[in-house]
């Protein structure tokens, strides 16, 4: 199942002009998502992590068309969506959903959840407008809230139960794909673990496949098939959950893991505190974005930009070391 | 002892009633130690820090109860003795370095502004003070940092001005209030460390206010677990940690993915959430989540006993002598 590439991301960029000159030419341009590539397997959960500002959100904001990339190509289902025009795109933004990291923010607090969740299908007119409200009442009994909530607002609910509506909404529409952008991590710890468990049963249920962004690493390791690292718009090192974590190549990836606290007092581990913080995207390092920070960093790594090498099956790390 | 708070609760009267943000809490910390309070949002760590400074706002008031430091009641003084003490024996980081900073102000204005207001020193000696402590919590070459605006820096650096600022004069007892969540994890393993480091060298005591577990069994040495305003639990980092007894403390141990699992069986659930303050079900705060509720549960609330050292507030332990803990 998981051979049949749902999407595929060539060489993706998005730039956003800072500055612009005069006579309106981009004089500072900061690169959020730069030459990226990688590709999501059908029924695959696909994890991306980054620190703030690794431009991991912005990919995701790329790939449900909420922004335009600058470069680069997106294959959905052996189709290239970006060669379509507005109006042909429209079609497929319905198989790709998203869930939003704020479910305070991503709500409209105006409108009761019923008509939240019966909105896309109306839009798209999936349903005659008869068997719309039987529809919103399944997608709730499906992320765990009762019938007779539909006519609740949004402010009447906690950040657990508001977070299952913005799923029920992605849900709406059948998508194949859905881009998650740090689902839980405005949550607590009890309600958190009540969230992921919904998103993994409903993988299951609904044959999903899913983009997972987040930065807590425990949290995309527990629910992704492979994990991706972001550094500042760069991927850095791709490979299937388990080798990642317990083989980290790129020293980014390491540092990174190095840096979670272990539930466990007794274990003492040793630690790989980085120096210095995020270098701004506008003026990335020369060579390696992460050169600046690396603690094995050599020569060739900040004068030359090291490029995606796969260096055993389905890893692969970007790194002047391999 | 450095800090006693005894039988503390703290009181928000609304419209709609009464919330006990924090209900009947004690606890002690000596000098030197890493306390740390963990509790999921409303479970009142915060409104116990904000009782400690005094810096409760209306409609908060303390109802009951005493704090007291170095055996001096904080929290009957009024609120020019208090100023004497805050910022000087007593300190505080705030959770967020974005906002609690002045954004108009200089960083070294800010703090000179602390050192001033309680050591009888001049300008000059305040100035090189700052740029010492900047200097001591990493600020790369601060004397010229020193004149930054808040904005110019990074999110770390902010909370490492907070820190210096917090640690200006020499405080017995820093109260910091999630001082890594708006952090990143690369950054929040530095500001531990640093932590870390002050306390060793400024043999200060640290009252630690999180929700991260794994912040707390990084970094504390004992810890209390808050679950609707009581305290359902507390203990040495260690033995909480091997061997928790609260269900609640269970549940959200067993909920959190942990890194060296490979497993992908479903987390573990606690169920429900929170109730609502305002209609706390009566008994135990919890016997509404709890997978262990008794009948007695949903009817009495049970005590805070001391077992081994491991206090615990719940019903299953009741007939469990001191001693016999580890046989459970």
């Amino acid at each position: 199942m998981k051979n049949e590439v749902l999407m595929e991301v060539q060489d993706l960029s998005k730039h956003f002009t800072v500055e612009t000159s005069l006579l309106g030419k981009p004089v500072s341009v900061l690169k959020a998502v730069d030459e990226v590539s990688f590709t999501i397997g059908k029924g695959e959960a696909f994890g991306l992590v980054g620190e703030s500002g690794c431009g991991k959100t912005t990919l995701g904001k790329v790939l449900v068309n909420l922004y335009s990339p600058t470069n680069g190509k997106i294959f959905f289902e052996g189709k290239e969506l970006t060669a379509l025009n507005e109006t042909q795109r429209r079609s497929y933004c319905k198989d790709i959903q998203m869930i939003f990291q704020d479910p305070y923010a991503s709500l409209n607090s105006r409108m009761t959840i019923g008509d939240i969740i019966a909105e896309p299908i109306i839009i798209n007119q999936l349903l005659p407008k008869k068997e719309v409200e039987e529809r919103v009442i399944y997608l709730l009994n499906c992320v765990g809230l009762a019938r007779h909530q539909r006519n609740r607002y949004p402010h009447e609910f906690s950040g657990g139960q508001r977070q299952r509506v913005g799923i029920a909404r992605a849900l709406a529409v059948e998508p194949k794909l859905i881009v998650c952008d740090e689902p839980v991590s405005a949550l607590d710890v009890s309600i958190q673990a009540q969230v992921l468990n919904l998103l993994g049963d409903l993988k299951m249920e609904f044959g999903l496949t899913y983009l997972f962004i987040a930065h807590s690493l425990n949290v995309v390791k527990h629910i992704s098939d492979r994990v991706g690292v972001m550094y500042l718009g760069k991927l850095v090192e791709i490979a299937p959950k388990r080798e990642l974590y317990a083989n980290p190549l790129h020293p980014y990836t390491q540092a990174l893991l190095s840096a979670i606290p272990i539930i466990n007092p007794e274990k003492k581990k040793e630690r790989i505190i980085l120096t210095g913080d995020v270098p701004s995207p506008i003026n990335p390092p020369a060579g390696c974005h992460f050169s600046s920070r690396c603690f094995k960093a050599f020569e060739p790594c900040t004068l030359k930009s090291p490029v995606l090498k796969e260096i055993s099956p389905n890893h692969w790390v970007s790194c002047h070391l391999f | 002892m450095l800090l006693e708070v005894k039988n503390l609760t703290t009181e928000f009267k609304l419209k709609r009633g009464t919330v006990k943000a924090v209900d009947d809490i004690s606890f002690t910390i000596d000098k030197g130690e890493i306390l740390a309070i963990v509790g999921e949002s409303g479970s009142g760590k915060s409104v116990t820090s904000l009782s400690i400074m005094g810096l409760l706002q209306l409609p908060g008031r303390i109802s009951s109860g005493e704090i007291n430091f170095k055996s001096q009641p904080l929290n009957k003084m009024s609120q020019e003795e208090l100023r004497k003490i805050r910022g000087n024996q007593i300190s505080m980081i705030f959770q967020e370095p974005m906002t609690s900073l002045n954004p108009v102000s200089r960083i070294k204005t800010q703090i000179m502004e602390n050192i001033m207001a309680h050591m009888k020193i001049t300008k000059k000696q305040a100035l090189a003070r700052t740029i010492e402590m900047l200097d001591t919590v990493g600020i790369p070459s601060p004397a010229e940092r020193a004149n930054d605006y808040p904005h110019q820096m990074s999110g770390g650096m902010r909370q490492r001005v907070m820190t210096a600022m917090a640690l200006s004069c020499d405080p017995e007892l820093l109260i910091a209030d999630e001082p890594t969540t708006a952090l990143d994890v690369t950054i929040q393993a530095q500001i531990l460390e640093l932590l870390y480091k002050m306390r060793e060298k400024f043999h200060m005591a640290v009252l630690l206010i999180t929700h991260d577990l794994g912040v707390v069994s990084e970094a504390a040495d004992r810890v209390i677990v808050m679950y609707c305003g009581k305290i359902v639990e507390e203990a040495d980092v260690k033995s909480l940690f091997a061997k928790p007894l609260h269900p609640y403390t269970v549940g959200l141990l067993q909920s959190i993915p942990q890194i060296d699992d490979d497993s992908d069986d479903r987390l573990y659930m606690i169920k429900g959430m929170v109730p609502n303050p305002l209609r706390m079900p009566p008994g135990c705060p919890f016997s509404d989540r709890c997978d262990s509720c008794m009948e007695r549960c949903t009817q009495e609330m049970p005590e805070l006993q001391e077992l081994d050292g491991h206090k615990v507030r719940c019903f299953l332990y009741d007939k469990v002598k001191e001693g016999e803990l580890n046989a459970i």
